[in-house]
């Protein structure tokens, strides 16, 4: 499988997928006008993992804020870490969000309640 | 532009401009905006994590503008327009952030737009919660949109009422202003 490293934009997040090491991290800022089309690969990578993933997959989100359009691909991105951890994998899932941020760390509760998978919600300290 | 589009132009002025835009609205013209409100705002004392709800809402708001500036080609020469005209302005008052869209929409779109806000701003932040997620979870989104998620969020972030009106240009089409306050 094959490392996927996306460089971030000014509306696009930098993310990184590491078959190796089962670590997954996306940050930046995420408003793309058609986000299906950036999510696409990502969300293909994470089904294609899934057949033969590293016993303990790390996800690391850190997105400074994020359109509507790309909130329902990030779903489908936990939807896939979701199955992940039904088929028996260790998933440990990091959402980081800014001191005083309070509409992000909502987001992190938000996806937590609707996925059923732990989140670990990290404050971020400047 | 027409008497009719100065007039509602005015409607959405006020307070001390940041932005404001009149013509065709694109991807392009959006990431500018931000750019530009980033700028004028970097030095400001507002707290970053109203900046931060101001960027979100306003890249929602224009975003929401963008996919629907589906304008009726006739208009386009009647009025000497652009093609995908809308017309947007952010500005500052002195407790709150302003940002006022405003397209063509037909008439018969009225009763959809009306409803689908009227019942946003019906709700309570926590039923506006469950109303994300539903959508969220539940709706299609298809190529373009948020799948009517847009609104929603907003209204969540802002934590204020969306305020709206209808401006008849003809029989056929109406000019729709949306406006939405960010508090600070």
């Amino acid at each position: 499988m094959e490392l996927i490293s996306i460089e971030g934009t000014p509306k696009t997040p930098t993310v990184n997928m590491n078959p190796e090491t089962g670590v997954v991290a996306i940050k930046g800022r995420s408003i793309p006008e058609n986000s299906i089309e950036f999510y696409k690969p990502i969300v293909d990578w994470l089904e294609e993992y899934a057949k033969a993933p590293h016993p303990k997959t790390v996800v690391n989100v850190q997105l400074e804020y994020f359109n509507t359009s790309s909130s329902k691909c990030i779903l489908d991105v936990f939807k896939k870490l979701e199955m992940l951890k039904k088929d028996q994998n260790e998933v440990v899932i990091n959402w980081y969000y800014e001191e005083d941020d309070e509409d992000m760390l909502e987001a992190g509760e938000d996806y937590e309640s609707i996925i059923k998978v732990p989140f670990k919600m990290i404050q971020i300290v400047d | 532009m027409s008497k009719f589009l100065e007039e509602c132009f005015e409607q959405m002025n006020h307070g001390e401009v940041v932005v404001s835009y009149k013509g065709s609205i694109n991807a392009d013209v959006i990431a500018d905006t931000l750019g530009l409100v980033e700028t004028k705002l970097e030095d400001s004392e507002i707290h970053n994590s109203i900046k931060k709800k101001l960027y979100n809402v306003l890249v929602e708001g224009l975003q929401n503008l963008y996919h629907h500036v589906d304008m009726p080609k006739d208009l386009i020469p009647q009025e000497k327009l652009e093609s995908n005209f809308g017309i947007f302005i952010i500005s500052k008052l002195p407790d709150a952030f302003r940002i006022s869209t405003g397209n063509f929409v037909q008439h018969s779109r009225i009763d959809d737009i009306k409803e689908k806000i009227d019942k946003i701003n019906s709700l309570s932040s926590e039923e506006l919660k469950d109303f994300y997620k539903f959508v969220l979870n539940n709706q299609k989104f298809s190529e373009k949109g948020g799948g009517g998620l847009g609104l929603i969020d907003i209204a969540r972030k802002t934590g204020n009422k969306l305020d709206y009106k209808f401006f008849k240009y003809n029989d056929e089409y109406n000019f729709f202003i949306l406006t939405v306050y960010i508090n600070f």
